[in-house]
């Protein structure tokens, strides 16, 4: 299969960066995370969970460091369990308390980046994690690139029998129970695979950037969309063209590729925004 | 074509028999009890009107019906055999919360309703048509392809009317339909509702703080204050010594409007060249 790939690219590609294969790796793994991002993204600016997946994100830090303190040499599956716990929490929590989900989202984000700090940074031994921070796509291996194509089937899945649910709650939870969806399970549904997504991905785009590459294409996209086709067809073509280009020119340029892929999603929306007023 | 599929499907013979049953109905958030011992019957073809101050618990008991929160006593429903099972229940809620900048349209919000057809993949033809002839019959079908956030209070109250009544509701609740529309809107919507009920099998609980449309279109008013303190047709309830008593001012408020007729007030010197 990924000889395949290789082929294709060298013969479509007839420049010095197709000879790499981490090149060849990495642009199929743009090619696998764009459309999962963009999908996820227009959902999440939708419900207003932009703050949601920063924390989610955010949060992987401790994730990481429970990892580590257990002795795993990959901590992805205890990242992934951890985010998924803290987002059935962080879901209760919003039912619970009577504070603004603002403030509870505020108060969970910095108590996890802290406790992450500081299990990883005992013995001053932080630096070795600060991949994690920046995100490094060029290091994917085949076997993760499988797991991404898996996570972006199971996207896919989840889009093709639950969107229309997410969408009635995302407009009306009202509305939505007097259609008989079960409200309270298909947010906390939600929530859980934006973590289960974000998680997955942030060995390779990075903590710090992770949230901007989910919210601005379908911001971006929104600006510009006035139904529900266009906003999807829009985020999905925002993230392939972003990803592609920030990729690439990550490559000549030497930058760190996660960072230069969400300036480019960033042009897209300075971009839309002035384009905005005059289709309105 | 389909238009009149629609229309048959919704149309039922009004026969004045289903009923839903509110039995020792009573609601009690944490050690708050807002609604207690509230026994209602309430009949097809009915529109039934929930009057009350502020706080008196109205949207709690429509929320209570519609399962949102739960409650204490029993409802029932019955259909025209006498057969007990539970009512489909059309809501049209007070405000709906989107961000009014998302790009859903109408038909998107419709199909999401209606079909389980992801609407990210688009509408089909069949989908568009039962969509079209839905809002035709609440004379909103120049809607369908507009977006959520440009609708107006009223258009946007008429799609979520044709909305509720998609799924053929026994009974549908409408909380303050008309808040913050202008007067020819809220004429033309209660006309809509009392249309509706009669043509369809349909019964209406609706919460309104204007009087003067309620005395005039509702069939029954209930004056709810923690408890059903007053039911009855219009005309005996806004004559009750009781009720006007102990809400009259409010009403006395309200129904001003209705009589007063349009006229200019001058005052002596107002205007000074």
């Amino acid at each position: 299969m990924i000889e395949m790939w290789y082929a294709l690219i060298e013969h479509l590609f007839p420049f010095a960066w197709a000879n790499h294969s981490f090149m060849k790796n990495a642009l199929l793994a743009v090619l696998l995370v764009s459309p999962m991002f963009a999908i996820m993204g227009t959902m999440v600016v939708n419900n207003k969970m932009a703050f949601f997946s920063d924390t989610i994100g955010h949060s992987a830090l401790t994730g990481i460091a429970i990892g580590v303190l257990l002795g795993f040499q990959d901590p992805l599956l205890i990242m992934v369990v951890f985010s998924v716990l803290l987002a059935i929490v962080i879901s209760m929590l919003k039912v619970w308390t009577t504070t603004s989900t603002d403030t509870v989202l505020g108060a969970v984000s910095a108590t996890m980046v802290a406790l992450g700090i500081v299990i990883l940074s005992r013995g001053g031994g932080f630096n070795k994690f600060s991949r994690f921070l920046v995100g490094d796509l060029l290091s994917i291996t085949q076997k993760e690139l499988l797991l991404l194509a898996f996570s972006l089937v199971g996207v896919l899945i989840l889009w093709s029998l639950m969107f229309n649910k997410f969408l009635l709650v995302s407009v009306s939870p009202s509305l939505a129970l007097s259609g008989g969806i079960p409200v309270r399970l298909v947010e906390t549904l939600f929530c859980i695979s934006t973590a289960v997504v974000v998680t997955i991905s942030i060995q390779w785009v990075g903590i710090l950037i992770i949230n901007s590459l989910l919210i601005l294409p379908a911001a971006a996209a929104r600006n510009i969309s006035r139904n529900m086709r266009q906003y999807h067809v829009f985020s999905i073509m925002i993230t392939l063209i972003s990803g592609i280009a920030g990729l690439l020119m990550s490559y000549y340029w030497s930058t760190a590729t996660g960072a230069t892929i969400v300036l480019f999603a960033a042009l897209f929306y300075l971009c839309t925004l002035i384009v905005k007023p005059q289709l309105t | 074509m389909s238009y009149i599929g629609f229309m048959k499907a919704l149309h039922k013979k009004t026969c004045g028999l289903c009923c839903t049953k509110l039995i020792n109905f009573g609601v009690t958030i944490g050690r708050t009890e807002i609604l207690h011992d509230i026994n209602l019957h309430i009949h097809c073809g009915e529109l039934t009107a929930l009057i009350g101050p502020n706080g008196a618990g109205k949207t709690t008991l429509l929320k209570a019906i519609l399962g949102e929160i739960k409650h204490t006593g029993e409802l029932h429903f019955l259909d025209a055999e006498d057969c007990l099972r539970t009512p489909v229940v059309g809501y049209v809620p007070q405000r709906i919360d989107f961000e009014p900048g998302s790009p859903i349209s109408v038909l998107d919000l419709f199909s999401a309703c209606s079909s389980s057809w992801p609407v990210c993949l688009g509408h089909s033809q069949r989908m568009r048509e039962q969509a079209s002839a839905s809002l035709a019959s609440v004379q909103a079908e120049h809607l369908l392809n507009r977006c959520l956030g440009g609708l107006s209070g009223g258009e946007l109250q008429r799609v979520l009317l044709a909305m509720a009544l998609d799924s053929s509701p026994d009974l549908l609740l409408l909380d303050e339909p008309v808040s913050g529309i202008d007067v020819q809107g809220k004429d033309m919507f209660y006309d809509l509702i009392s249309h509706l009920r009669r043509k369809y099998d349909l019964s209406i609980i609706l919460v309104s703080h204007d009087w003067g449309l309620v005395s005039h279109y509702a069939d029954r008013i209930v004056l709810l204050d923690r408890t059903v303190q007053c039911c009855g047709t219009p005309q005996e309830v806004f004559s009750n010594e009781q009720v006007l008593q102990a809400y009259g001012p409010a009403a006395q408020e309200d129904m001003a409007p209705l009589r007063m007729k349009p006229q200019i007030i001058h005052r002596s010197g107002g205007v000074q060249a």
